[in-house]
């Protein structure tokens, strides 16, 4: 498939070439601020890409992503704690924890449509933050923290600035072509044909249910790799990571963006963080202007930013 | 066997103190089919304007007044301004814009009142516990939250069994376009439930007030227990979110206060202590997914559209 020349894809591909020679910018003015944001940005926006899969691509309107970010980050924090400081083995153990809790709670959420999965998912992903924070032995309430980032044998050194972003880019750019992938599959055509018309595909005989899971526990295990990534951004990790509003934080990226877009999480993550950055710079008040913006975009920009620059083409 | 009774009864109050705040989610739910994420601002608001006009005038039932009025102004004009505009929009747009409304208040508030939490003072009179049977005292603080709920709870029922404007919003939840059809003031009436939910959130939150702290973020969580509520009562059923209120509200507080002690009998101490705490949190989480998982229409579901 040859991706045709439009103002969306245009900014996709700026966007992709600024983000792979962002380094080279940090090095050359010295700004490493900038670098360490836009690492953050990226784990974000993989996170955001993983939610946009089930929301926007298989209509699972799940409130309950950002406890795959902890559950990610707190299979690396823990592992640390107890010693086990070789990446090889804390990064699948990640994706597998990750992936075994999305087939845990799919299969359960999955049976409800609609406002309820919003809140059956919600309170699956609570019930992940109180555990977290009941777990004493690894910090509680006050988090994890973790006193060094996972050992690649030598590989690649995560606590080298420029290294490390560029494995969270590569990790961002691996999890959207996957994503890609996917839904230009066949699974994929599948899954969004039951989220148009869940009925006719069970009558043409897909089992509906058995492909959403598979596709619900596909976007946990990528989020699960952006929580391991975070957690060895920030060396802590804490159930705050998992409350409810850091999952109402990365539905507001995927809206933000254009949902059901390839590209549309990564302009909103990119948006919504930068934008809080810089109003936090000018005012302490981010959110008296960062709430209104919102309001305005759901009121005169549906489809977010990507679904504006899609209609900037027509029209 | 007095700990069972005295925390039975915090249960009660906080259960109807949860009904108030759910009771406006599930109206606005039901009728406008709008979710409105922002509902725990208004209870955080309540507080706030109370902790404000009680120190201004010095009396706690003036000053609860105002507050109650001022949360009732504050929802119709926020309806007025942002929130008509989303109704008949996708779920998740109206998730995204009242998120949107969180981040503002919780900023708003923090520029008004500063960072810092506020205390609400209650008056003498209200601070004296009272003997409920021989040998057991309650706060009459507390009791007066219950006679508060309850009665709101009654008049909520008679007007919205019992009045013209009930019927209207009864029919409004079972068919919108058809009454509109038939000519009533649709958006007078939505403005008006709106407003009527705002002033119920506001009231939890101003009775809430002088027991927990007044302060920034306080209605995030409790707004996640009011939808858990709702989800529970069945959604737009007033009579499932009042029954699915008291049931959890007890059940949250009878697991928070005996929880613990059960499980050092089953399990060892550390075990127990690690345990312990999470599960009574978890215990209103894991009761809504089982209940959606088996009844996915919730306990009461109100009548079919």
């Amino acid at each position: 498939m040859m991706p045709k020349l439009n103002a969306s894809n245009a900014v996709a591909a700026l966007m992709c070439a600024a983000l792979i020679l962002l380094p080279v910018y940090s090095a050359a003015t010295g700004n490493i601020f900038i670098l360490t944001l836009f690492t953050r940005i990226t784990i974000y926006a993989l996170a955001a890409a993983s939610l946009n899969l089930i929301m926007g691509y298989g209509g699972m309107m799940s409130f309950g992503h950002a406890a795959y970010l902890g559950i990610g980050g707190y299979a690396v924090g823990i592992l640390a704690a107890e010693g086990i400081g070789s990446g090889f083995i804390q990064w699948p153990v990640a994706l597998a924890v990750s992936a075994l809790f999305a087939l845990l709670i799919g299969s359960l959420s999955l049976r409800t449509r609609g406002v309820y999965f919003i809140m059956i998912t919600l309170a699956f992903a609570q019930m992940a933050y109180y555990v977290a924070s009941a777990l004493s032995r690894y910090g509680g309430d006050d988090g994890l923290t973790v006193y060094k980032r996972s050992d690649f044998a030598g590989l690649i050194n995560l606590s080298d600035r420029t290294q490390f972003y560029y494995l969270c880019l590569a990790c961002l750019f691996g999890g959207l072509y996957l994503i890609w992938r996917i839904v230009n599959s066949r699974f994929g055509l599948v899954v969004q044909g039951v989220r148009s018309n869940e009925q006719r595909m069970q009558a043409i005989g897909f089992h509906a249910n058995r492909y959403r899971l598979v596709c619900f526990v596909i976007a946990g295990t990528i989020c699960g790799l952006a929580g391991a990534l975070l957690a060895n951004n920030t060396d802590f990790v804490s159930p705050a990571v998992m409350y409810w509003t850091r999952s109402g934080d990365l539905m507001v990226m995927v809206i933000l963006g254009g949902m059901g877009s390839l590209f549309g999480p990564v302009v909103g993550a990119i948006v919504y963080l930068l934008l809080e950055e810089l109003l936090s710079q000018f005012t302490e008040y981010s959110g008296l202007i960062l709430g209104p913006v919102l309001l305005l975009i759901v009121l005169f920009a549906r489809g977010g930013i990507m679904g504006l620059l899609g209609r900037m083409r027509r029209g | 066997m007095y700990l069972v009774v005295e925390q039975l009864l915090n249960g009660l109050q906080f259960g109807l103190l949860l009904f108030l705040l759910a009771a406006g989610l599930t109206l606005v739910f039901g009728i406008m089919d709008f979710v409105n994420l922002a509902h725990g601002s208004l209870y955080m608001m309540g507080a706030y304007f109370a902790a404000t006009f009680v120190a201004w005038t010095g009396s706690f039932v003036l000053g609860a007044l105002m507050a109650l009025g001022a949360t009732l102004l504050l929802g119709i004009v926020l309806e007025y301004v942002a929130l008509r505009h989303l109704y008949g929009r996708d779920h998740l747009d109206q998730v995204l814009a009242t998120f949107g409304l969180i981040l503002f208040f919780n900023d708003a508030v923090r520029l008004i009142w500063g960072p810092a939490g506020l205390a609400l003072p209650l008056p003498a009179w209200l601070t004296v516990p009272v003997q409920i049977i021989p040998g057991v005292y309650y706060p009459a603080y507390r009791l007066m939250i219950i006679a508060v709920a309850l009665a709101v709870a009654a008049m909520l029922y008679l007007v919205v069994m019992r009045t013209r404007v009930g019927m209207l919003i009864r029919a409004g939840a079972s068919n919108r376009e058809m009454i509109g059809a038939l000519g009533i003031n649709i958006k007078l009436l939505f403005t008006l439930v709106f407003g009527l939910g705002a002033a119920l959130a506001g009231l939890a939150g101003l009775m809430q007030a002088p027991i927990l702290t007044v302060q920034i973020g306080m209605g995030e969580n409790i707004l996640i227990l009011a939808f858990v509520i709702i989800v529970i009562g069945g959604i737009g059923s007033i009579r499932g979110a009042f029954m699915a209120a008291i049931f959890v509200g007890i059940i949250d507080t009878m697991g928070r206060a005996f929880l613990p002690d059960l499980l050092r009998k089953v399990l060892s101490g550390a075990a127990a202590s690690t345990a312990a705490p999470a599960l009574s949190s978890m215990l209103i989480y894991l009761l809504m997914a089982i209940i959606l998982v088996l009844r996915p229409e919730g306990l009461f579901p109100a009548a079919k559209r």
